[in-house]
C-alpha cells in the first residue's frame, strides 16, 4: 500500500450550487464552488442540508471532477426512499447554497505517483470515484495504462457514457469494458450480462497486463461478487473497494 | 443558514434521542471495507494478544468458543453516517478474554489487527468493564464473513470503523499508534456522540 497520511477534511463551510446537470434519468451531476483543500482522486465530501426548523441531515457523497478541476462536481444517484438525494433531482437550483465539508478518504484514492497499470471496475453510480481517478489520469500521466470494466443496468444507465467513449476513442492507454445486465449491448465487444467468474477473467486475459492497482466500487453485492472473483486472479492486498448498502 | 426548499423528514423523538450527532437510522446492516472480504476457514483461524511483539496468549477455534460467552444488544454508528439500532452479538468480553489469558493490560493502549492487515486503536479503558467484546455471532447467528466473521471486535460506543472485521489479535502498545483509517483522515478515538468522525474534529 502507498497511502501516506492525509490532511483532515476541512470544517463545515458554504458551497454554491453552479450547474446541474442531469447524467441519465437517476444520475444528476452537481457543479459547486466551494474553497476546500488540496484534492485526491476517488475521494468524497459530506453534505449537510438544513431545513427551516433546524433540522439537518448529512450524507457522503464521491467527487466526480479530477482534483486540478476548479469546480467540485458530485453525481448523485436518486435514491427511491431518499431524503437527501431528491432535493439535488427536484429543489435544487444554480445559486442555491448547501454545506459542505472535505475532502474525505486516504484509502480509496489514486495519485499520479501510485502508477499503473489500473485496472477499475465499477457497477451503477459506483462509477463517480473511478471517474476522477480517470480525469486525473488523463489529466497528469496520460502513459498510465488502464482498464475500466462498469456494469449498469442499461446503455441508458452508464453515467458519463460519451465521455468515456470519447476517452476510449482518443487515448490507446485507455480500454473501457461495458456490460449491461438488462439489456441488451449497443457495441460489438462489449458484454450483456453480470460479472461473473468468466467474464472477469476473459477480459482481464484480453487486456494483457498485470493491474498494480485495482479500484472496485459499487453497491455491496456487486463488490462482494466481483472481489471475490478477482482475488483468484489478483493478490487481494492490490485491491481496493468502496461500497454501499449491505445485507438485510 | 436553512437550505432553500429543504425540508427533511425529521425521525420521531424517540428515534432522535438514540441518534448521535448527523447520524440517520438505517433497517439494513451497510457493509464497508477496506478490500475484498477475507474467508478464514475455522481450522486456520487462531486468535492472539501480544505485548508489542511478545505473545502472550493464543487461542484456537475451538478453544475460543470454550471461553465465557455473554449476549450485548444495543445501537451501532458508523461514520459513514448510518445507525443501526437493537443489534445481538454474542461473543467473549475482553475482560473474560484477559482473564483467560491471566493478564493485566501491560499498557493502556492496544491495537485490534486483522487477518486482511487492516488495525485500529483503542484505549484499554474503552475495551473492558463490559464495553466490548470479541463477537462471533451476530442475532443468534455465526458472523457471516460479510460483516467481519469469524470474529469481530464489538467496541459498539465508538464509531464502528473501531469495531475491527476479521479480527485476529489485540496488540498492547506503549502509546497511542494510529491504525488504518486514524492514519487516513479519520478521528483517533471515535466518539459518536461528540461527533468525533474526522482527524482533528475535537
Amino acid at each position: 500500500m502507498i497511502d501516506s497520511a492525509a490532511p483532515a477534511p476541512s470544517r463545515w463551510q458554504p458551497a454554491v450550487i453552479e450547474r446541474l446537470l442531469p447524467r441519465t434519468p437517476r444520475v444528476i451531476s452537481v457543479f459547486l464552488r466551494a474553497s476546500l483543500g488540496a484534492r485526491e482522486a476517488g475521494q468524497h465530501v459530506d453534505v449537510r442540508l438544513i431545513a427551516p426548523d433546524g433540522y439537518e441531515a448529512q450524507r457522503s457523497y464521491s467527487i466526480a471532477s479530477a482534483p486540478g478541476d476548479e469546480s467540485l462536481e458530485l453525481a448523485i444517484e436518486r435514491l427511491e426512499h431518499g431524503e437527501v438525494s431528491p432535493y439535488f433531482h427536484e429543489v435544487a437550483r444554480p445559486g442555491d447554497a448547501i454545506e459542505l465539508r472535505g475532502p474525505i478518504g486516504g484509502h480509496f484514492i489514486w495519485r499520479r505517483e501510485d502508477g499503473g497499470p489500473l485496472l477499475l471496475v465499477g457497477g451503477g453510480s459506483g462509477i463517480v470515484p473511478l471517474v476522477a481517478m480517470l480525469r486525473h489520469r488523463a489529466a497528469v500521466a496520460p502513459d498510465t495504462k488502464a482498464l475500466l470494466v462498469y456494469s449498469a443496468r442499461t446503455w441508458g444507465e452508464v453515467v458519463y457514457r460519451d465521455e468515456l467513449l470519447a476517452e476510449q476513442a482518443r487515448d490507446t492507454q485507455f480500454d473501457l469494458v461495458l456490460t449491461t445486465t438488462r439489456e441488451a449491448r449497443h457495441r460489438p465487444g462489449d458484454f450483456e450480462r453480470r460479472l461473473d467468474r468468466t467474464l472477469l477473467r476473459d477480459i482481464l486475459g484480453a487486456w494483457r497486463q498485470t493491474p498494480r492497482h485495482v479500484y472496485v466500487c459499487g453497491s455491496n453485492a456487486f463488490v462482494e461478487a466481483v472481489t471475490t472473483h478477482l482475488v483468484e486472479e489478483i493478490p487481494a492486498p492490490v485491491i481496493r473497494t468502496e461500497r454501499y448498502g449491505g445485507t438485510d | 443558514m436553512p437550505t432553500r426548499g429543504f425540508f427533511g423528514r425529521p425521525p420521531s423523538k424517540e428515534v432522535a434521542a438514540r441518534l448521535p450527532p448527523g447520524q440517520y437510522k438505517t433497517e439494513d446492516f451497510p457493509v464497508l471495507s477496506m478490500g475484498p472480504t477475507p474467508h478464514v476457514s475455522l481450522d486456520a483461524w487462531k486468535f492472539a494478544i501480544s505485548d508489542g511483539p511478545k505473545p502472550v496468549a493464543s487461542w484456537s477455534w475451538a478453544e475460543f468458543e470454550m471461553l465465557p460467552r455473554t449476549v450485548w444488544r444495543g445501537d451501532i454508528h458508523c461514520v459513514t453516517k448510518w445507525s443501526k439500532f437493537d443489534t445481538t452479538w454474542e461473543g467473549v468480553t475482553i475482560d473474560d478474554l484477559f482473564a483467560a489469558a491471566g493478564i493485566m493490560p501491560p499498557t493502556p493502549y492496544l491495537l485490534a489487527e486483522s487477518y486482511d492487515g487492516y488495525d485500529t486503536n483503542v484505549p484499554v479503558a474503552d475495551l473492558v468493564g463490559g464495553r466490548a467484546m470479541i463477537a462471533t455471532r451476530f442475532a443468534g447467528e455465526p458472523l457471516p464473513a460479510e460483516h467481519g466473521g469469524p470474529a469481530r471486535l464489538l467496541v459498539p460506543h465508538l464509531y464502528f470503523w473501531k469495531s475491527a472485521k476479521w479480527v485476529k489479535g489485540l496488540r498492547f502498545t506503549a502509546r497511542d499508534e494510529a491504525g488504518f483509517w486514524e492514519l487516513r483522515g479519520y478521528h483517533i478515538y471515535g466518539d459518536p456522540w461528540r461527533e468525533q468522525r474526522y482527524t482533528n474534529d475535537p
